[in-house]
């Protein structure tokens, strides 16, 4: 009899003690980047499961989200949940995220060519994206232009301002897009291809979410986006495409637990659970389409849905050097800003004479047209400093945060000043080359 | 005439000031301190700082960089067109009203609040539909003609939408100041033989002055701080952009940004305080306050027609991004086409379940706001040109700045002076409880109310208020009820903007807002234009802002109505 009640009693803490652990907090605080559209169907979801814990989601952008979770250390927010890696990086740089190991038996440890969570644990990846060509089929149709598949194809003269990006400055996704190209052509080759996709550009836009809408809309028929965009664009009823190019870069989105969180266990449960399949599961509704990080998850998936982990082109022959990447994150943001954003009108009236002059100089066929076509093409894909100088720390020092430990470089203002010199000279030369190369008999 | 003044003693005196004029001044003092000047300094010093000592090198490279030159000079042109543009738009419209017996002059008034209201993104997307390379507008030219117009291309497309944006602030202040004209001074013109042109150009307009530039200094201050629309365009080299992708920029500690702001403030000051010292050593005030402004007379048929012609191009340009917002809310697909493929009411049933608290909280933290301006407003106004106080042109000219600041440096500034200040019974953070969003509403939108205000007094003559002293009132209540009352229609001219303009604020919103239920309508847009699907609802919020825009202007102007017609009535009475 005693035998029993202890056993019962033994019984009766053990399940106590599991009821303890499992017990949530009754709510947690999201900061998210995400729209309701994303967001509403994981708390719904996540709520259903655990009825005592309400989420609630806190909508800022990317940058807001940043500077909010920094200054409110006091009393943060439980987590941010966000595509753009670099946001993740800044947070854990600044000691604002928390380490945890997620329970993700199932996940893939790796997405595309880089690892699915931070090594370190501080941040975790929950669904992957790709980097593509999104086109809008009636712009297409009505100005003629044939629908583009590879990077390639956009330096074509036909997509002569019909093309647009975010700057790699505003969109951490586009910065990887830009890097992917960078390390998969090599430094100068890929600025050359980056100068002269530009030289096609109607617009650089300030924010990532700019290109889908002007896409939407038809104020330019192509935009360089991450999938998603194209994807659920396409199922809300646009009419527009979405393609992966061969050479592209798959990403993870992540979610954090923001250090000093109130809700310790609610926020690791929705880390969990976001993880896990029920979780993984809803990223396949039509107005999400984020690619699963669990192989397993994509046996529902609809016919002819995108799939990192058996499609062969997607993400992976571009093997990613992230030390390479972290060393010149902000000063490629800048040079590209510099030479592209900044200066694209110069940098589009340049092209487009080389354009003319390409077809002025098939038709004359002129040595000297020929030779002046090609220093002005070389001056239109010229970058200012060499992958070397990229990566000295006295000069990608520059543009980082002064910091203590780390020696002082010149100002950024000082190379921001050359660059924007180099580029608008090489432009303005391009241009009176090219007009005469067209000239040329 | 002067007239002996109370017994005053020492530094009062010599500063023609009452200890009234004393908690004023303190009151205006410490609000700007304490949600301006400090929250706004813990983030801008970083233009000053080379990491180990204050410095001004920044400042140097700024003039240094050719990139910054051009984005100046940029700046100060596009924001002189707009207000070239903008006049033109909005003095024929002033004068029509005030000048005119005309059916619907309520209906101008308010209908020229509404280009102020541009909700966030949903604005961008439907100037884009109806104006852009590709929309409605030029695709019928386009199909008709086989040309398109670039509407919004380059700086020419910034100054035709920034003018057609801001055109309200002349509007406004320009029919304030043109309602308090003595009629006895147009009178007194005709008796001379002046009539028409020589009427407008030599009398009317002239007294208006005040008004005009007041709402002229407001354009330019406005145009030249304003990133939404360069952004909205995508152009880059001016300054306000430049500030903003400079402060923006994840994980940036780019001081330069901060230095493109601090320019951008002294720029903005100096360019009011320019317009101001035209308007010195010329005096706008008259006495008469009976006869209610200028006669208004009948147009002739053909006058008539040629007033409404003027008042219909002008209203539909600047309302068709409205009209478009509408059609987007509306749309089921709006893609490449002149208009939408087909039309539902889904979008409205969509935002249905969160509309009604957003609406009450954006007119209850944009009453406030405004609330507040127009209350200190009212007197730093006073302060300024009514007393010798010393540093009373820096206090407006701090208040001024306000305008150029930017409003996530003013949400980032407010959060790390006041996030650990805690409210007494809830614990809620001071920063993040929503009467510090009012205020940071107020602080950005203190400049607007500010020039409304201080036109409105300086049409207002000193005698009246020597006179009511000379009868015995003491400063707190020839203010009460003679200063305020006859300053009403510019006092209401600046709670119209502030309140307009408040309820599309993003930028400070984004960071100070930390639940839904306090959210306000702004933040609903952006939550919505972050994804495809939710551009339709977000439209359809974006026309509830400006529904309760509107409604909120014509009940101000109907109170104010019936205010003056009270006070017409007593008037007669007495």
């Amino acid at each position: 009899m005693l035998k029993l009640a202890s056993i019962s009693l033994a019984a009766l803490i053990a399940v106590t003690g599991v009821a303890a652990a499992q017990a949530l907090e009754d709510r947690v605080t999201i900061v998210t980047s995400f729209s309701r559209d994303v967001t509403t169907p994981f708390v719904d979801a996540f709520q259903k499961k655990y009825p005592g814990t309400k989420v609630e989601i806190q909508n800022r952008s990317t940058t807001a989200g940043v500077a909010f979770i920094r200054e409110t250390r006091s009393n943060p927010p439980d987590m941010m949940w966000a595509s753009a890696p670099d946001a993740f990086e800044v947070l854990k740089k600044g000691n604002l995220l928390q380490k945890y190991e997620p329970k993700s038996e199932g996940v893939a440890p790796k997405v595309g060519s880089s690892p699915t969570h931070d090594p370190q644990g501080f941040y975790f990846g929950f669904a992957a994206s790709g980097y593509g060509i999104m086109y809008n089929t009636r712009y297409l149709r009505a100005n003629n232009i044939p629908a583009p598949k590879e990077w390639d194809d956009l330096k074509k003269p036909i997509y002569f301002g019909h093309v647009g990006i975010s700057a790699p400055s505003r969109s951490g996704t586009t910065h990887l897009t830009v890097e992917t190209i960078l390390q998969g052509e090599g430094w100068d080759k890929g600025w050359a291809s980056m100068l002269e996709i530009g030289g096609n550009f109607a617009s650089v836009s300030d924010r990532s979410f700019g290109v889908p809408d002007a896409v939407n809309s038809g104020q330019y028929g192509v935009g360089i986006v991450i999938d998603f965009f194209g994807l659920s664009a396409k199922a809300s009823g646009f009419p527009v495409e979405f393609v992966y190019p061969t050479v592209t870069t798959i990403v993870p989105a992540n979610i954090g637990i923001v250090a000093g969180a109130k809700n310790q266990r609610a926020a690791q449960a929705f880390v969990d659970f976001l993880l896990s399949e029920d979780g993984q599961a809803v990223l396949l509704d039509p107005k999400i389409q984020r690619l699963p990080v669990r192989p397993a998850s994509y046996a529902k998936a609809p016919a002819g849905y995108p799939n990192p982990f058996t499609d062969p082109n997607l993400g992976r022959r571009v093997v990613f050097d992230g030390d390479l990447s972290e060393g010149r994150y902000e000063l490629v943001n800048s040079l590209y800003d510099r030479i592209v954003t900044f200066r694209l009108k110069e940098l589009t009236e340049a092209w487009k004479s080389i354009h003319a002059a390409d077809a002025a100089v098939a038709k004359s066929n002129s040595a000297e047209g020929k030779r002046l076509l090609a220093e002005a093409r070389k001056l239109a894909s010229a970058v200012p400093i060499t992958e070397k100088e990229a990566s000295d720390p006295a000069i990608a020092g520059a543009f980082q945060e002064k910091r203590p430990d780390r020696p002082v470089a010149a100002r950024q203002a000082e190379f921001e000043e050359r660059w924007d010199a180099f580029a608008r000279q090489n432009y303005a030369q391009a241009k009176t080359l090219a007009d005469n190369a067209a000239r040329a008999r | 005439m002067t007239l002996p003044a109370p017994r005053r003693v020492g530094l009062l005196a010599r500063w023609e000031t009452t200890p009234f004029h004393l908690i004023c001044a303190g009151t205006v003092a410490a609000f700007l301190v304490a949600f301006l000047i400090v929250p706004v300094a813990t983030v801008v010093f970083v233009a000053f700082w080379d990491g180990q000592s204050l410095t001004l090198v920044h400042f140097a490279d700024f003039f240094r960089t050719s990139l910054m030159i051009e984005a100046t000079w940029n700046s100060i042109y596009v924001a002189l067109m707009a207000v070239i543009v903008a006049t033109i738009i909005a003095v024929p419209l002033a004068y029509f009203t005030v000048r005119f017996r005309f059916k619907g002059a309520a209906l101008i008034q308010t209908l020229g609040v509404i280009p102020l209201v541009m909700p966030p993104f949903v604005g961008a997307v439907a100037m884009q539909l109806v104006y852009g390379r590709n929309g409605s507008v030029n695709l019928l030219l386009m199909d008709w003609f086989g040309f398109r117009l670039p509407f919004m291309e380059g700086l020419n497309g910034v100054i035709f939408v920034q003018g057609l944006h801001y055109f309200p602030f002349i509007l406004l202040n320009l029919s304030a100041s043109l309602a308090n004209i003595d009629s006895a001074m147009e009178e007194s013109a005709q008796n001379l033989g002046a009539s028409g042109w020589t009427l407008f150009s030599k009398i009317v307009f002239p007294l208006a002055m005040p008004g005009y530039i007041a709402g002229a200094a407001l354009v330019f201050a406005k145009v030249f701080d304003d990133l939404a629309t360069p952004l909205l365009l995508n152009v880059n080299n001016m300054l306000a952009p430049q500030a903003y992708l400079r402060i923006t920029s994840v994980g940036l500690a780019d001081p330069m940004g901060y230095v493109i702001s601090t320019i951008l403030v002294v720029l903005s000051v100096v360019a009011v305080w320019l317009s101001l010292l035209s308007l010195k050593n010329r005096d706008f005030a008259t006495t008469q306050r009976g006869g209610g402004g200028l006669s208004k007379r009948e147009l002739r048929t053909w006058e008539k027609f040629g007033a409404y012609a003027f008042i219909a191009v002008a209203l539909i340009l600047a309302l068709s991004p409205h009209f478009g917002i509408l059609m987007l809310s509306l749309a089921t697909v709006w893609s490449f086409s002149v208009i939408p493929d087909a039309f539902t009411f889904a979008h409205y049933i969509t935002v249905f379940r969160d509309a009604g608290g957003m609406m009450a909280n954006t007119v209850l933290y944009c009453g406030v706001a405004a609330l507040i301006d127009v209350v200190l407003g009212t007197m730093i106004a006073y302060l300024v040109l009514r007393t010798k106080l010393p540093f009373r042109q820096l206090i407006d000219q701090i208040a001024m700045a306000a305008v150029a600041v930017p409003g996530l440096v003013l949400g980032i500034g407010i959060l790390r002076v006041y996030f650990d200040v805690k409210l007494p019974f809830s614990g809620e953070s001071l920063a993040t409880f929503w009467v510090m969003l009012a205020i940071a509403y107020a602080v950005r939108r203190l400049p607007y109310a500010l020039r409304s205000c201080t036109a409105a007094l300086q049409q207002l003559h000193r005698s009246l208020e020597e006179a009511a002293e000379c009868l015995g009132g003491d400063k707190s209540v020839v203010m009460r009820k003679i200063v305020v009352p006859l300053m009403a229609g510019g006092i209401l001219a600046g709670f119209v903007t502030s309140f307009a303009t408040a309820a599309v604020e993003l930028a400070s919103t984004l960071l100070l807002v930390t639940r839904d239920a306090s959210a306000p309508l702004s933040y609903g847009i952006y939550v919505y234009m972050q994804s495809a699907a939710g551009r339709g609802p977000g439209a359809a919020l974006g026309v509830i802002a400006v529904v309760v825009v509107a409604i909120a202007t014509w009940a101000a102007y109907r109170v104010a109505e019936n205010d003056r017609a009270r006070r017409a009535r007593e008037g007669v009475a007495a």
